[in-house]
This record gives C-alpha cells, structure tokens and sequence, in this order.
C-alpha cells in the first residue's frame, strides 16, 4: 500500500473531527443551501473535476444527493454501483478503486457494507475519499445534514436533548450522530432494545435507556431509525409486533413529545415499524427538509474537501 | 563438531541457573556448562563469543501453522522454519490446520518428512477429530506412534459430548489435547473483540464469554476425565481466573497464550487494517494485565506464536472479509523481550521457562534444559539489538503483522539445533 502522492482531504467520520471543523461546513450548507431557490441551480466549484460515487450497496437516496451535489458544484459525476451479490466479498476492492483512481478520479464518494473501507481506500488512492457510509462505522454527511438540520430549526445544537430511537447497534447513522452532538454539545440518549444496544456507549458519554416513554416527554429531537426485518431473521427481536410496542413513534407517543421538539428520521421509513405515517405530515417532523438539507450539506463538504474550505475536513 | 558458547549469560531456568558461564557442546550434546578453561579450544572447539549475549535454552514454539500440506501460497514447512530459526526458535510444533487436515499417521509422517531437512525441529499436531469436523475420534494411539505430540482441532471442539470423548481417549496414551476455548455460536460472526473500541470501529464484537464459556466447559470436562488439557491461546481475565481454580483444584489443565494478547489491546486495533484481525481478539487493557500477571505468576504456562501466515491478497482487505490471523514467528522474542522483559514486567528467565521449559514439558519433548547430556538446542540472545520490524525482507511468507514498523530491542542472536548452528545474526545457515 503505498500512500497518495499528494496531500488529500478526505472525510471518513465525525469521531475526532474538532468542533470548529464541524461548524464549518454546517456554515458553509447555509450558504450553498440559498442556491436552491435559484433558477440557476449552478456554482462553478468544481469544473473539470471528477467525482465518482462508488457504491457497494444500493441507495437510491444517499446516491442521488451526492450526485446532485456534485452536478450543483459542476463536476463531472460518474456513478459506480457495484452489485454486491456479482463480487465475492472484497474481492477487487482496491483494485477497483485503483481503476476508478486512475481514470482522472479527483473525489470518490463511497458506500460500503464493511466498516473501515473509505479509510482503506484512502489510504490507496490519489483522490478525496467521502464516505457515504461504512458498515456499522460512520456515515458522517447524514450527521451533519441532521446537525445542520437541528441547528437550523433550533439555532443551536449545544445543551439540546438528542434521543435517538431503535437499533444502535447496527448503525452508522446512530455513530456519526452521537459523535457530532456529542463533539457540538448536544445531550445523546439511545433508546432501544438490549440486543440492539452496542456495548461500552455509556463509557463515550452516551446515556442508554430501554424505556421510551419516559424519555420522549424530555427530547429536545428524537431521531428515529431505521428498523430492518432482518433483525428478526438474526434472533435480535421478537417481531414487529413486539417492537412497535415498545419503540415505534405511534400516534399515542407523538402526544408525549413536547410541542417544540424534533422529529428526524434518516429514511427511507419503515412505516408502521419505527414510524406510523401520521408522523410525516406532524409539524415537528424535518424528515423531507432532512433530504434538502443534505444535498446542501454535501455541497458544502465537496467544497471544503476541494481547497474553497482549505485544510482540515480530513477526520 | 564441537563449539564452546564462551562468556554467555547463560539462563537455564530448569536448572534455576542465570550466571555468566561457558557452554561446551559435542556430539549434538551439552557436554559441560562452567569456567571452562582453554582446553575445549585446544581440542578444536569452535568458539562463539557469546559475552553480554544470553545463553538460553531452545526455544519451542508450542503451536504454529507451517503452510504444508495445502496451504503453500501462506507459508511452506521450509520458510516457516527459516522464520522460527531467525525469531529464536530451534523447534516449532506445528498445527494440524492443513490441506488434507493432519489426521492420520500418513498426514504425521508426511510432515516429519517433509521437514527432515529444515532448520529448526517439528514436531506434528494432529487434529482431534477426523477432518478436524467436531465429530469423530482420530487414531490417538497411532497417530502418536507415527510422531504426533498432541491433538489439536483447529477451531475447537464445539460438541461437549464429543470433547469428552476426545479427553477420554487421548488419556489412554497421555496424549495432550490443545483445545482452542472458543463457543462458535457465542463469537457469531464478530471480528474484535466486543466492547467500546469495537463500537467505536463499527466491526462486530467476539465477547470475552465466547472464550470464557469454552474454558470453562472444557475445565470441567478435564476434570471429569482426568486427560491432559491444554487449552490454548487464552486472552480473557476471565479465563485466566477460570484457569487459576482448576489449578487449584488439581484439574489436570495448562493454558496458553501469545505475544500479540500479551502487548496489544483492542485500542490499536486499526478498522482499515486487517492485519489487526486475530482470533481470539486483542483484548482490553484489563485482561492485558492479568494475562502477564498470569505468565509470571504461571497460571498461563506457555507462550506461543500462534503463527498464522496468510498471503497479501488474503489480508489485504475489509476487515469484515479477511482472514484471522498473525504472522508472529520472527517477532514473537522480540516484541515480547521489548514490551515485557526489558521494562522490568516480566523476568528473562520466566519468558524462557514459558517458551523453553514448558513447552518441552507438556508435550513430553527434548529440549528445555542446558544440563549436560540435554540436547543441544540452544537460542543466544542479544537484548542490546534494535531493529525495525520489517515483514518484506523477512523470512515467512506470511507478512501480516500489524507490528510491522515498530523498533524492537532485543533480538535472537543465534540459535543451535542438535549441536549445529542453523541462524546466527540473522543468517539461516546451511546445514
């Protein structure tokens, strides 16, 4: 493995990433969001630049917003989706990054279903790794367009309550956010079943809680995650049914959150699993600004990454 | 030939000996250990200056896996005798996970064969079951005959019923069996060790219980049958206490553990970096520190490489997809003289007792003595040298180590097999 030839930023997580770092690029959405209401949705960024989105596991909605992204800045966007079930596991992985990398890559945005792969890569290839989410490691845009999100509707994220609801065990999403709020100044509590609890969180600063009616009357946010029915299948949980019981947002719990709370929601929903449907259309719901917000977050980050932020997105 | 070791600290832990001595070698033996005065030179001894080196006993390797048969593209029996002859050791028991599995007298003399000529001694394990499947009894009594020192299935015996029947039967013929403490359905398809650095990391966690359920089946069961077991490598606190009361109990158990439990933890363990990736998984600081409370207090009596040599494209992956395992026979003395000898956490002599004495004891092996008539296997050490731990000009093919890169002091310096000197400075010698 040698390393790259040139100095580059890359963004592989939230954990260890400094507070001003973070502020940076949520400052950075504000400004690249305004373009939305453009006619001209164009800014000239990153012309001539090549930016490949290499997934490794379907997303329809991680995929689209980075593309979006990336034609907003200009680049020149590629997509790459390599079908899980047409490689053996790991494969070609570095050599086709190399490939990709020597065709003129100059940001490679990956999603894949082993944690550790965006810093492998970057560690390979002479380009700017993104990692669009690594296994049960990291997906630190989703993080940021949720903390971006919070701090757009609450002005700030510091001394705010952040619940974040279901399996925590299994996901990215849940990682990166707790290290943002934790990094922002944020109170985290996971609310789940044990099973799908990871251990040690409480040493990182992270209160654990099994009951999620008594905590949802004092959240400031509650983020609900994604519930997948193979959990089932693994001998992790009961069944739905169970589940819903206990840690679903049903109409009932809705009336436990208080009238200025958040609701977030990563998508795409289980609905009738984690969220009944009543709660989209809830005034505290943010789960459709959520998707705007991210295509302005990763703007944002693509153009930090590529000199407009100078150093220091490279956690 | 014979040689004269002149002017070594010579440790001879077996003996309870650690002073500054001369070791005279003839005929592939000890012939006398002292102030010996210029007559062997004058009888045409060759001399090896051994002053401010150690003098040590043989070093054994109580477990490391040789490539052969199956596996060549890893590692073959003739490398990985060069590694272990450049890491220290005159003599490597080697681990039935092979290709046939080593299952039958055949798969025992094809490996003594087939390391007649290597630099270093072998002495063949064999699986504890047929195919090393968990299910059926091997040919203790024959496989014994044929050469083999102990019986070891390669991912343990998951079957309680069937590692009864393995210690049952093996006791017949005071046939070790090594089993590797390890409930399958416990460590699930986890790859560290299951704790917050793993949470941290996204990789799936092995808890300490997969290993500690294991030992203590496997304790009890030794109790119940009075065979010989060796359980092997152990890498919990938790094991390490189940081991201390079947001790005290007088439950016929050894243990094992290796140099990578014995100086990393879980922290280091780098997610884009499989080479980090062993089973059992680094542990916490915690059970760091009672596995060497442990090997000093010799409540864990062997040290062992464990030695898992893959080739690049095997381990140069995900974590998730890549094999466990580390290549350890060049680096096993060094890390182990630097982390935990010259710091003070671990005396010389009980590091040589662990890789030496008690390896040569449990599995009824020459060796393990510098007393006069012992064969003369014997590992020089120089704890001055400082090197740079480089897998690609090494001897194994194997260089998955996640130590690469680190500057080690204390290195073997010479090792002797029988009287001949098969590595000195690095060199593996011809015969």
């Amino acid at each position: 493995m040698n390393p790259s030839p040139r100095r580059r930023e890359h963004l592989i997580g939230l954990r260890g990433m400094p507070k001003e770092c973070i502020e940076r690029i949520l400052d950075t959405a504000a400004e690249t969001k305004q373009i939305f209401g453009r006619a001209v949705k164009k800014l000239p960024t990153l012309r001539g630049q090549v930016m490949v989105n290499l997934f490794y596991e379907p997303s329809t909605r991680t995929r689209t917003s980075f593309e979006l992204a990336g034609k907003w800045m200009s680049a020149d966007v590629v997509n790459v989706t390599v079908s899980a079930s047409s490689v053996v596991k790991g494969e070609s992985l570095i050599e086709t990054a190399q490939t990709i990398a020597a065709l003129g890559a100059d940001i490679v945005v990956v999603r894949h279903p082993a944690a550790g792969v965006p810093r492998l890569l970057s560690r390979v290839i002479d380009a700017s790794v993104i990692n669009a989410g690594d296994g049960m490691h990291e997906h630190p845009t989703q993080a940021l367009l949720d903390l971006f999100t919070i701090r757009e509707a609450k002005g700030t994220v510091r001394g705010l309550h952040v619940v974040l609801v279901g399996d925590i065990l299994h996901s990215r999403v849940a990682r990166s956010n707790i290290w943002g709020l934790l990094t922002m100044g944020a109170r985290v509590t996971v609310v789940g079943p044990p099973t799908l609890i990871p251990p040690g969180l409480e040493s990182l600063g992270v209160r654990v809680r099994f009951d999620l009616d008594a905590v949802l009357p004092e959240a400031d946010v509650v983020n609900m995650l994604r519930i997948q029915r193979e959990r089932q299948k693994d001998g992790l949980l009961p069944d739905v049914r169970e589940y819903r019981a206990f840690f679903a947002l049903t109409e009932e719990r809705l009336r436990l959150l208080r009238p200025d709370a958040l609701i977030l929601h990563p998508g795409p929903a289980n609905l009738g699993v984690e969220i009944v449907p009543q709660v989209l259309d809830d005034p505290r719901a943010r789960i459709h600004e959520q998707v705007t917000n991210g295509v302005a977050v990763r703007m944002a980050v693509l153009y930090m990454l590529t000199g407009g932020g100078g150093r220091g997105v490279a956690a | 030939m014979a040689w004269l070791l002149k002017g070594g600290r010579v440790v001879d832990p077996a003996a309870g000996v650690d002073q500054v001595m001369d070791v005279l070698i003839e005929n592939g033996v000890i012939a006398a250990a002292g102030h010996l005065s210029g007559a062997p030179e004058a009888a045409g001894a060759r001399v090896l200056d051994c002053t401010g080196k150690v003098v040590a006993p043989g070093l054994i390797d109580a477990g490391a896996r040789l490539g052969e048969p199956g596996f060549e593209h890893r590692e073959t029996i003739a490398t990985a005798c060069e590694a272990a002859a450049v890491g220290g050791f005159a003599a490597v028991c080697a681990l039935p996970e092979t290709n046939p599995v080593v299952d039958d007298p055949g798969g025992v003399r094809f490996v003594l064969e087939a390391s007649a000529r290597a630099p270093v001694r072998v002495y063949p394990m064999a699986a504890a079951t047929r195919q090393a499947a968990g299910q059926r009894l091997v040919e203790a009594g024959l496989l014994k005959r044929a050469g083999a020192v102990a019986l070891a299935d390669p991912g343990g015996i998951q079957n309680g019923g069937v590692l009864r029947r393995v210690l049952e039967y093996a006791r017949m013929f005071d046939l070790p069996v090594v089993e590797r403490p390890r409930d399958a359905s416990l460590a699930g398809d986890g790859v560290m060790h299951e704790g917050a650095a793993a949470t941290v990391r996204g990789l799936k966690g092995i808890p300490a219980a997969a290993e500690e359920a294991a030992v203590a089946r496997a304790v009890i069961l030794a109790e119940m049958t009075g065979a010989r077991l060796h359980l092997a490598p152990v890498s919990t606190a938790g094991s390490v206490e189940l081991v201390r009361r079947a001790k005290e109990r007088g439950v016929p158990v050894t243990a094992g553990t290796t140099p990578h439990h014995l100086t990393a933890v879980d922290e280091d363990v780098e997610a884009h970096d499989a080479r980090w990736k062993v089973d059992p998984p680094l542990r916490t600081e915690a059970d760091r520190e009672a596995l060497r409370d442990a090997v000093r207090d010799g409540v864990v009596d062997v040290i062992f490489t464990d030695h898992a040599p893959f080739a690049r494209e095997e381990w140069e992956l995900e974590f998730d997809a890549a094999p466990f395992g580390i290549s350890g026979l060049e680096t096993a003395l060094a890390l182990l003289l630097h982390d935990l000898v010259l710091p003070g956490r671990l005396p010389l002599a009980a590091l040589i007792e662990r890789m030496s004495v008690a390896p040569a004891r449990l599995f009824g092996l020459p060796g393990g003595s510098l007393a006069p008539g012992a064969p003369a296997d014997v590992t020089v050490i120089d704890l001055q040298a400082a090197r740079i731990v480089d897998p690609e000009s090494g001897r194994s093919l194997g260089r998955n180590t996640p130590f690469a890169g680190r500057r080690l002091t204390g290195w073997a310096w010479a090792v002797l097999v029988g009287g001949r000197l098969v590595m000195h400075e690095g060199r593996v010698l011809d015969a």
